[in-house]
């Protein structure tokens, strides 16, 4: 195998911005805030920076800013700048900034997500919560999905967790596992958006939102931002907080881009993006020491957790039931910031800051040894993933 | 006071009050949502390799035939999975409903996205057979399933 030209990348810098459920600031005052402390800590000047790569770009779901605008507020000169959402999920913007870097076009790059769901910023009429809500009307992707009232990606995941247990015998003690393992982390989080302790019973006792996913399936909405840089494996040396390495990413979409549609209702696009990620790494599943998985919903976490083969499908229920596995003692510690179930919905980007703070030895739920984080992003017919290690891979 | 009429034979009532449900029909879906006119479900189908196709589109992603044209089903199918909806997302589409992908006879690997009405929420159940009806809607008529043998 050729070497990955990812593995031309690391990250040098990362950071976020304040963190609340509202901060009612702005989408750019807040990824300016990010930015910069990103810049700083992988210890550049915004006269480095000649790459910008974000999520999702204009228009984009959730509110936050648009390379553009943060192009402009902060006057870089740039030879690359990148944002979309027809992308591998979230990480796509990562996953872009690397390859162009191994391009050669750019040496620093500047990646963000910023949301501002939390003060209201994304929330349009007739949309709902999560996912396409706000997206295309009926005449996009979800034109069979909103006519039923099928709005909130709550309701589209709802019916893959149904099926799940239909098939595997899952159980909702098992999702909650997620979100009970997710609260325990956040207590240590200062910027988590819950921390009150919250036990299996709390969460089999809380409202039903979309039968079977309950209120503490579904990810708390919040404003904030995420910035990391992405750099050259050259400046590697020279990064004061130590250089964390792209060892492999995770890009395929093999089934059909669809929420209704897609091949298997047990699982969803990161069985393609995780294979594929794995097809471009030595590595395996045994090497990995800490797992950052998406969890907007609780199910989402599970897929990620059988694509990337943490353990067999289907069995991705006893694996974290009664927590043991997943906590941040256990054999894969899990979400150690809290993720978007307690840490807020930073949309994907929380994951990768917490890989890399991990990776650094730094993270606030240090995980001992730390060599190899997974982070896997998104849901649905959009998701990405990207293998990280402690220096240069 | 109201004139008193014959039972079973009441003034007619005003219609019961229908959801808002922000259909866009498109070139190629505009069939569906109107197919119900006469109570037949259509769904497109290739006209040169006969398979069925959906969401409906400009081409047969099976052949590539750009022959393509709504024809009649059955209207029965399963469910495939399902959720109950216990939050009221939109104002006036009132919880708790069932949202169903049900997967078509004709070609399972065909998931149409309904509301499952004509039973109790709790009643639905992976693998249950359904039937089509149509929901008057403004100018459309929106395909529900209900239980296979209720109506």
């Amino acid at each position: 195998m050729p070497e990955p030209l990812e593995r031309q990348a690391i990250i040098s810098g990362a950071a976020q911005s304040d963190i609340a459920r509202r901060l009612h600031r702005s989408g750019i005052d807040l990824t300016v805030e990010a930015a910069l402390r990103a810049i700083d800590d992988a210890g550049l000047t915004v006269a480095d920076i000649d790459g910008i790569s974000t999520y999702p770009g204009w228009g984009g779901s959730f509110g936050g800013a648009s390379g553009a605008e943060l192009h402009e507020a902060l006057r870089f000169s740039l030879n690359w700048r990148d944002g979309a959402a027809e992308t591998s999920g979230q990480l796509g913007a990562v996953h872009k900034a690397a390859l162009a870097i191994a391009a050669g076009l750019a040496r620093h790059v500047l990646v963000f997500r910023t949301v501002v769901e939390g003060s209201g910023g994304a929330l349009r009429a007739g949309g709902g919560s999560g996912g396409g809500g706000g997206m295309a009307g009926g005449a996009g992707p979800f034109q069979f999905l909103i006519p039923y009232g099928a709005v909130s990606a709550a309701n589209w995941i709802a019916c893959y967790a149904r099926r799940h247990m239909h098939e595997y015998g899952t159980t909702r003690e098992q999702l909650g596992a997620i979100a009970v393992n997710a609260r325990a982390n956040a207590a240590a989080n200062p910027k988590a958006i819950y921390t009150d302790p919250m036990t299996i019973d709390d969460y089999l006792a809380v409202r039903m939102v979309s039968d079977p996913l309950c209120l503490y399936d579904c990810d708390v909405p919040c404003d904030g931002s995420t910035a990391v840089v992405v750099s050259h494996r050259g400046y590697g040396p020279d990064t004061p907080a130590g250089a964390v390495g792209v060892n492999a990413i995770g890009t395929a979409i093999r089934g059909r881009p669809s929420w209704d549609q897609f091949d298997d209702l047990t699982t969803m696009a990161m069985r393609d993006s995780a294979a594929s990620m794995w097809d471009r790494t030595e590595l395996t599943a045994a090497d990995v020491d800490t797992a950052q998985l998406y969890d907007g919903f609780s199910w989402l976490t599970l897929a990620w957790l059988e694509a990337l083969g943490f353990c067999s499908r289907g069995e991705s229920g006893p694996f974290v039931e009664g927590g043991a596995n997943i906590a941040s003692v256990g054999r894969l510690p899990l979400n150690t910031w809290g993720g978007q179930l307690s840490g807020g919905r930073l949309h994907g980007f929380g994951f990768l800051h917490e890989a890399v703070m991990q990776l650094r030895g730094t993270a606030q739920l240090p995980v001992a040894g730390c060599e190899v984080a997974v982070v896997g992003a998104g849901g649905g017919p959009e998701t990405g993933c990207m293998l990280l290690t402690r220096g240069l891979s | 006071m109201n004139e008193i009429t014959a039972a079973g034979n009441e003034p007619a009532s005003e219609p019961a009050p229908v959801p808002p449900r922000f259909i866009v029909a498109t070139a190629h879906s505009d069939f569906y949502w109107r197919s119900g006119v006469d109570d037949i479900l259509r769904i497109q189908r290739c006209g040169k390799c006969g398979r069925w196709i959906h969401p409906p589109g400009p081409v047969c992603p099976y052949c590539h035939s750009r022959r393509l044209g709504p024809e009649p089903v059955v209207g029965t199918g399963t469910v495939a999975t399902f959720t109950v909806n216990r939050k009221e997302w939109i104002p006036g589409f009132m919880p708790p409903y069932v949202f169903a992908l049900v997967a078509l006879d004709e070609d399972p690997a065909i998931r149409l996205g309904a509301n499952i009405i004509g039973c109790e929420p709790e009643e639905v159940e992976i693998g249950m057979r359904v039937e089509v009806l149509f929901e008057k809607n403004g100018e459309w008529y929106v395909p529900l399933f209900q239980p296979e043998g209720r109506a």
